[in-house]
């Protein structure tokens, strides 16, 4: 009976142990990904540390979704636009040009100090006939069609940051370029800095809206 | 000279059995002294000796065989002579130095020099290895100018006879064939966006299979033709995605953050991929029909992308990324971790299941290298004038 009582504990720490283990693989065995629902992503630290991951309980309730759609932004989860024909459109690359958004090495997350350039850019939305383009680009450190996906991604969470400051992501349409279109074609830190970045592109109805 | 199939036939059937008789790899005929173990990147080379041919002849099959395994030593070292000539025609022996026996003799005539030693070193590599030949095959690749934009190309494996595709001047990505068919998909921005065309080689005509909003690329042939694997970002994030070989009935297969790369497993079961678990790169399989996706482990090596399954279903191929970018072979059960071989990226598996094309060389400068996963031994294929990459071998 006494060995129960320490024994059972014991069980059961290993399992959540063992759980929580297993979700930081990414891949574990028990994990379902419901529709709509996805573990939230790891965001890499400011000190280049990495978050522990939470571990998914799928026997726990459905969180209620939170009535403000500004906050509901789930990275992955906005499909993209489709109601945008770039033929359509003039390109204006000048106008949000100074608000060029950089990423950190391998890292698809907008940090804190681009927050500036994605407000800026949402306020220069303010015409509802305007769309915008948004354009992925990595450095030369990555495989080709790796930093493909992860041009894309990148382009994707800046539309996902804009949509959090109220523009509706239905106005954006995202394209990666992966390694084909550096900024700067040198081979240093300092020019994979400038390559790893999300442009803007203005995108003006080529017909006027009345 | 003329062939005689009867003794042709015996000598070969002679060789089989001295093969059960002696040798511990099935797979492996005439297994020598010198070669005594099999494994990825440090088994020796086979000796050979080259005699009698000269000029192009002499290069094909210098090139084939170093790449496929053979090293070229003085006469008196080497555990197989292939001797003989390219006045006119190619006609030529094969020894076994060892046993003193030789193994065939053959003339080879019609289309050209070269193709005839293409032909004379597949016979060399299937009578000493039993290997499906590769002279014969061909590749497509990208071949990028400056300013990012490029054209597909297709050539045969060493980089000869190469062929235009495409001419959009647009930026390109990722060719892959249709098994057994003279036809590619490929991902193209001849459209301002990233589109996955069907290109039918025979015909020339070509057809957009995927061109929905964001990201399409990275399309992968399943190895009966049917279904197509490729990487679309339209629910919001870069997955894998399968649909019919016209583009119809598309399924979502991943779920992740970030996917790229797909490819199959040559029964047709799986989809092997890269994913991002965790902010780190990381191989992955899923069933082809969707489901739980599997973690493979890379363990020794960093940040794997481009899998590519070998098709007899034994390993898979892959570029990691340690400071420079390494092509890296592992057993597809697990059973052999990844050993890195040499440097480069874009590893595609010949039809043989033992040899690699990849591209190597700076960014900009790229060439296309054929790579021998046993021996290590590679050359570089011939090349264009831009940055050659992403090879796919047909098959």
């Amino acid at each position: 009976m006494k060995l129960n009582k320490i024994v059972l504990p014991l069980a059961l720490a290993l399992v959540a142990t063992l759980a929580t283990t297993g979700c930081r693989h990414g891949f574990s065995g028990k994990t379902t990904y419901l529709p709509g629902q996805r573990p939230q992503p790891v965001t890499e630290g400011e000190n280049g540390t990495l978050p522990s991951a939470v571990p998914i309980d799928n026997a726990a309730p459905m969180p209620v979704s939170t009535p403000n759609p500004v906050t509901s932004v789930v990275p992955g989860s906005t499909p993209t636009s489709t109601n945008i024909d770039l033929g359509d459109y003039n390109q204006d690359r000048g106008a949000l040009a100074a608000y060029t958004v950089h990423f950190k090495f391998d890292s698809a997350v907008v940090q804190d100090k681009e927050q500036q350039n994605i407000t800026s850019v949402a306020q220069a939305l303010g015409d509802p006939n305007l769309r915008l383009l948004i354009e992925g680009n990595c450095d030369e450190r990555g495989t080709e069609e790796y930093n493909r996906s992860l041009g894309e991604r990148r382009a994707l969470a800046l539309r996902e940051a804009l949509a959090k400051a109220s523009v509706d992501p239905m106005r954006i349409k995202t394209i990666s370029y992966g390694k084909d279109k550096p900024a700067d074609p040198d081979h240093n830190e300092a020019a994979w800095a400038k390559n790893r970045r999300g442009e803007f592109v203005l995108l003006r109805p080529k017909t006027p809206v009345q | 000279m003329k062939i005689n199939y009867s003794k042709i036939t015996g000598l070969l059937l002679a060789g089989l059995i001295m093969t059960a008789a002696t040798s511990e790899a099935q797979s492996q005929p005439h297994l020598g002294m010198n070669e005594t173990i099999r494994d990825l990147g440090i088994t020796p080379p086979t000796p050979i000796a080259l005699q009698g041919f000269t000029g192009e002849a002499s290069e094909v099959l210098n090139f084939d065989l170093y790449v496929q395994g053979f090293k070229v030593v003085a006469p008196d070292a080497a555990q197989y002579v292939i001797s003989g000539s390219n006045a006119g025609n190619i006609s030529g022996s094969l020894t076994d130095n060892i046993a003193h026996k030789m193994l065939f003799s053959r003339t080879y005539n019609g289309a050209s020099v070269r193709r005839q030693a293409h032909a004379f070193a597949d016979d060399i590599v299937a009578e000493i290895r039993n290997l499906k030949p590769i002279g014969g095959t061909k590749i497509a690749y990208k071949a990028q100018t400056e300013g990012g934009s490029g054209e597909i190309y297709v050539a045969d494996f060493d980089g000869y006879g190469a062929q235009q595709v495409t001419a959009d001047g647009a930026i390109v990505a990722r060719p892959a064939w249709v098994p057994g068919r003279m036809a590619l998909y490929y991902t193209s921005y001849a459209r301002g966006e990233p589109d996955i065309f069907y290109h039918s080689l025979s015909s020339g005509q070509r057809r957009v299979i995927a061109g929905y909003s964001g990201l399409n690329t990275s399309a992968a042939v399943s190895p009966d033709g049917s279904k197509v694997a490729m990487i679309l970002s339209k629910s919001g994030s870069p997955n894998v995605w399968v649909c019919n070989a016209d583009g119809s009935d598309l399924v979502r297969v991943t779920k992740g953050l970030e996917d790229s790369s797909p490819c199959w497993s040559p029964n047709g079961d799986w989809i092997c991929y890269a994913a991002k678990l965790g902010g780190r790169r990381a191989l992955a399989k899923v069933p082809a029909g969707g489901g739980e996706p599997q973690r493979l482990s890379t363990a020794g090596v960093l940040n794997p992308t481009e899998p590519d399954w070998s098709p007899d279903g034994k390993w898979i191929a892959f570029t990691s990324q340690m400071g420079d970018f390494s092509i890296c072979v592992m057993a597809a059960d697990g059973s052999v971790p990844p050993v890195a071989l040499v440097s480069g990226q874009n590893p595609s598996w010949s039809p043989n299941s033992r040899t690699l094309i990849f591209n190597r060389g700076p960014d900009g400068r790229q060439s296309l290298s054929v790579l021998d996963v046993f021996t290590k031994q590679y050359k570089d294929c011939r090349r264009g004038t831009g940055s050659d990459s992403q090879p796919a071998w047909a098959r």
